[in-house]
């Protein structure tokens, strides 16, 4: 046997969170990830692990019990449940590639299902809210130059985007502001989070309270007189002060996290940034951003929306793409127990949806494309093994301000398994040599 | 391989000098050949007219402002669908249609080619990725410079040649077509939430005028020997009276090409050709702008002509959309992109009882008239920013029928047409003109030399529209003029059809045009080391990274040019 030289590749993309930090330098020996430098503990845990616990065949059920079966008979499987189902839904998808998207689409076009990502739980709102008010921000690398006022709210970037702070914000260089003491920032939370730690200021909220604070904060960033003593558990004071830091900064943004969009108020919560940040314009420069969090679950909305019009949430089973969230998402279509077929790609829907959609997934035909057992792959009927995006495939990706990045295969996957857009591609073909009749 | 002709067509090929002529188009091998043999198949195009697939010079169909005006109304698609078929895809309109939709709508159109006109430097492959899912039609996109720090600073530092070079390898780790510059200097300003006004203010930070950035970079296409010009969005645009910003910017470059050849494109002159000090005395500055391109030959330009509608619009020029989110209170978008440009979305309605969008309307079709060389002057909407491309027919009515435009001019606002000169110009275009402002004029703007003719090497992309220029009148009878145009009988694309009696009947993959401008080893190399250290300071992206491979685009097409330097 050839022993395998061992070699460092860097600029490798992370493909973990949606900071996609680009930096990365991996050693790489014997066809394995051996080492990785740059990285934070998030990453690091990724690229190390990734080999484990992995399926190897694909599964397919057979009297009650996921049997080994060979690649065409899980293609050939998976196309039949598709293509029989008469309201399927196809699930996932921000954290494999945009190729992998753009299949997907395609697939749910011929199948006349329901095509969905992860938004549906949980920047979904934050897409509502910018359907209504719209959005003013920019790309990472405006704020790593110009912010002087970095405000975290409803987000925790130290666990959750760990190289955000460093690469992008508060402690990054910039043009404008070479250094930590050139920027303010501030973290609003319900509870003084490892995040919170590194502001200059931590403002406690009261859980839920989100709304009314940040209609106090835009009420008092136009001039109007707050009459309350305290809103959220903030006094008046700290709001007018906020309020005026905000007016009176050269460039502020606010990252915001699922605290904002999947607490009570939920779109109404991002209605009410998106308004303020937009008001603060007419008094300085102002930038607002979501704190996205698969690696490429903005992809997923930009690719939906080039090729349907809508981010998420799209409904193919009249042939044409229509969208009403409450209606067209993932949850709703499963609760509501109209869906009969699942294609869960990248996704683990049982460990986050609620009890009654994964109810609902465990009584209908699902087809997992995952490299690893999840949740959802026991209650599956077809489970194709797949290889990983940043890892052993390439692919585009959208970085959480929508930079598209392109990851490379950095080495070689298991043998025989293939890429989540070889197995859609295969399903397609299946699927529309049985659907061709329709129309001829 | 395969052959086709088309037979007994009255052929517009202005760029060969044939003019409604019975002429058979031969084909073979996606080319338009002499002659083929008895076995080729034949289209009968008696009583019809051929031209040479459209070309569109200015279109924002794909990219991510696009697709932020896609996420930001869906109100705008769900009233207008398109259903998937055995051929073609699903998708949505309507101003901003998805990336399918707009390939096959441009393809029903009889159009060929589209140039999407503003990308950013750093989101240009998610640019190429939506291209991709654009089919039929051959695509270029134009990158944004004028706001980027490396072109500001090696202009403001005089270094030309190092500027050239770093042009160079920003087309080509973007595959792009030709330099796009949006209000130079003032993109960057409203970076920092402010305006520069006029031609000779000074960029924040940056010690360098708009006037320097468009000379500079003037030079630069010139020492890149870009087969297309400079492709310039000016200051000031929608700002009362600018007008003269448009002429000074003309004026600005006057002397840096060579001998007649143009050295600068105006982009949807409309947006900025306004006369007056207030709103409402805003009026039309196409006479003045007209007469300077008449008088200097150094210029082309395109209308933006808008049309009365709900659209959408959306530019690089993000502080402009600010303007607009506060003059109409609709919703907004801005997107800055560090180191290089920004980008705006609002949507807006333009109504025909709106003095101001009265008298948008009267300038753009002013100057299409008024400037009297065709080869010089454009057909475009700025698609979406005036209207989308659907609405092509319609304004290439208006250009051809005098009554077709008193119609339109007895609905707007009475106190605009008072003040156009419209109601008074009696020029109408014929179908060779049509054809020069859609197809021949734009790829000779664009130095595509296989396209926008029907000559014999040329790339037998053709459009093919059911109407008899013998029997009907254009001036008289406008709207069958209109009829044919909105679904050609056939659309020819690389000697395939792939529309007929305006419905898709195969969707091919079309090309990406970029440019590849050879710059010598010894200056590339020092840009090159230069940009390694700039690139870590300014970006949150990796040089490497930043670059895209050939192999990334779906069908690449390189052109290789040699630059001077």
């Amino acid at each position: 046997m050839i022993a395998l030289a061992k070699k460092v590749i860097s600029n490798v993309t992370c493909t973990f969170c949606g900071s996609t930090c680009d930096d990365l330098q991996v050693t790489v020996e014997d066809e394995k990830v051996l080492a990785v430098r740059s990285g934070c503990s998030s990453s690091l845990s990724k690229y190390l692990n990734y080999n484990a616990e992995r399926f190897l065949t694909p599964l397919v059920r057979k009297n009650g019990q996921l049997t080994e079966t060979s690649y065409e008979d899980a293609v050939r499987r998976s196309a039949e449940i598709l293509a029989n189902a008469r309201y399927p839904l196809l699930y996932g998808w921000s954290s494999t590639s945009n190729e992998a998207s753009r299949a997907g689409i395609e697939l749910a076009e011929w199948v006349g299902g329901v095509i969905d990502n992860t938004t549906t739980v949980c920047h979904g709102p934050t897409l509502l809210g910018v359907h209504d008010i719209g959005e003013v921000s920019g790309s990472l690398g405006e704020i790593e130059h110009r912010a002087d006022l970095v405000i975290y709210w409803g987000s925790n970037p130290v666990h959750s985007h760990p190289h955000h702070i460093m690469r992008y914000t508060a402690l990054s260089t910039g043009r404008f502001r070479p250094s930590r003491k050139d920027r303010k920032m501030i973290v609003i939370d319900v509870r003084k989070t490892d995040t919170a730690k590194l502001a200059d200021q931590f403002i406690q909220i009261t859980p839920n309270g989100d709304y009314e604070l940040m209609c106090a904060l835009r009420m008092a960033v136009r001039g109007d007189e707050l009459e309350q003593d305290a809103i959220s558990g903030v006094p008046a004071e700290v709001i007018e002060e906020l309020a005026e830091l905000m007016i009176s900064c050269q460039f502020g943004v606010i990252f915001f996290g699922l605290g904002l969009t999947m607490t009570e108020g939920r779109h109404r919560n991002v209605d009410v940034a998106l308004s303020l940040v937009r008001d603060l314009n007419a008094r300085t420069k102002f930038l607002i951003m979501p704190m996205r969090g698969h690696f490429n679950v903005a992809g997923a909305n930009e690719v939906s929306a080039w090729v349907t019009g809508y981010p998420y949430a799209v409904d193919l089973s009249q042939g044409y793409p229509r969208y009403n969230p409450g209606d067209t998402t993932a949850i709703d279509v499963l609760v509501r127990g109209d869906c009969d077929a699942a294609l869960v790609v990248a996704s683990d829907p049982v460990s986050n949806f609620p009890v009654e959609a994964s109810r609902r997934l465990a009584r209908i035909p699902v087809i997992t494309i995952d490299p690893h057992p999840s949740a959802t792959t026991p209650i599956a009927e077809v489970v194709f093994p797949t290889t990983i995006v940043g890892i052993e495939t390439g692919g585009c990706i959208h970085r959480m301000d929508g930079v598209a990045i392109m990851t490379k295969p950095l080495v070689p996957p298991p043998p025989g398994i293939h890429s989540d857009v070889e197995i859609l591609r295969d399903i397609l073909t299946h699927v529309k040599k049985s659907k061709m009749g329709q129309w001829t | 391989m395969s052959e086709l002709l088309i037979r007994n067509g009255f052929v517009y090929d202005p760029r060969n000098g044939i003019e409604g002529e019975k002429v058979d188009v031969s084909i073979k091998d996606g080319k338009i050949v002499e002659s083929v043999g008895t076995g080729a198949t034949v289209i009968d195009a008696s009583g019809m007219i051929v031209m040479p697939g459209g070309v569109d010079i200015h279109s924002h169909i794909a990219g991510s402002k696009v697709n932020a005006g896609r996420i930001l109304r869906p109100e705008d698609h769900e009233k207008d669908v398109e259903r998937h078929t055995a051929t073609t895809r699903a998708g949505t309109g309507h101003s901003i249609p998805s990336t399918f939709t707009t390939g096959y709508r441009y393809a029903k159109l009889g159009y060929t080619t589209v140039v999407e006109p503003a990308t950013p430097l750093l989101k240009t492959r998610h640019t190429h990725e939506e291209l991709d899912d654009t089919p039929i039609v051959d695509k270029a996109c134009f990158p944004l410079f004028g706001n980027d720090w490396h072109t500001m600073e090696y202009l403001q530092q005089g270094r030309v040649e190092e500027c050239a070079a770093y042009v160079a390898w920003m087309l080509r780790a973007t595959k792009g077509y030709a330099i796009k510059i949006v209000n130079p200097g003032g993109v960057e300003a409203w970076r920092w939430g402010r305006y520069l006004v006029g031609l000779d203010d000074r960029v924040p930070n940056f010690d360098i005028t708009p006037r320097e950035i468009v000379r500079g970079i003037c030079k630069v296409n010139q020492l890149l020997h870009l087969p297309h010009t400079i492709h310039v969005h000016t200051n000031d645009l929608a700002k009362i009276g600018n007008y003269q910003t448009t002429i000074d910017t003309m004026d600005s470059v006057r002397g840096l090409g060579g001998e007649n050849k143009p050295s600068i494109h105006i982009t949807h002159v409309q947006f900025t050709g306004r006369t007056g000090s207030a709103w409402h005395n805003v009026g039309s500055g196409a006479p003045e702008i007209a007469d300077y391109v008449n008088k200097h030959d150094h210029v082309t330009v395109d209308m933006g002509q808008i049309v009365f509608m709900n659209t959408t619009t959306m530019t690089a020029d993000c502080g402009f959309q600010y303007m607009l989110y506060q003059l109409s209170g609709n919703k907004w978008m801005n997107f800055d992109v560090e180191v290089e440009t920004g980008a705006g979305v609002v949507p807006y309605r333009y109504r025909r009882s709106n003095y101001v969008n009265a008298v948008q309307w009267g300038i753009g079709l002013e100057l299409a008239l008024l400037i009297k060389d065709p080869w010089r002057v454009y057909m475009t909407t700025d698609h979406p920013n005036g209207g989308d491309f659907t609405k092509y027919p319609k304004i290439i009515s208006w250009l051809m029928s005098r009554k077709a435009r008193n119609k339109s001019l007895a609905r707007i606002n009475s106190i605009a047409r008072n003040k156009l000169d419209l109601p008074d110009l009696d020029r109408e275009y014929s179908f060779s003109e049509i054809a020069v402002v859609t197809r021949a004029g734009t790829a000779k703007a664009l130095g595509l030399k296989e396209k926008g003719h029907l000559g014999v090497g040329a790339d037998a992309d053709i459009a093919v529209y059911d109407i008899n220029p013998t029997k009907v009148d254009p001036s008289r009878d406008f709207r069958l003029v209109r009829k044919a145009l909105r679904k050609a009988a056939f659309t020819i694309k690389d000697g395939r059809i792939v529309v007929k009696n305006g419905e898709i009947v195969e969707t091919p993959v079309g090309r990406t045009y970029w440019v590849d401008s050879t710059v010598s080893e010894g200056l590339m190399s020092k840009v090159e080391s230069d940009m390694r250290k700039t690139f870590t300071r300014y970006y949150t992206l990796g040089m490497d990274n930043y670059a895209m491979a050939d192999s990334e685009l779906a069908n690449s097409h390189r052109i290789n040019v040699k630059a001077e330097v």
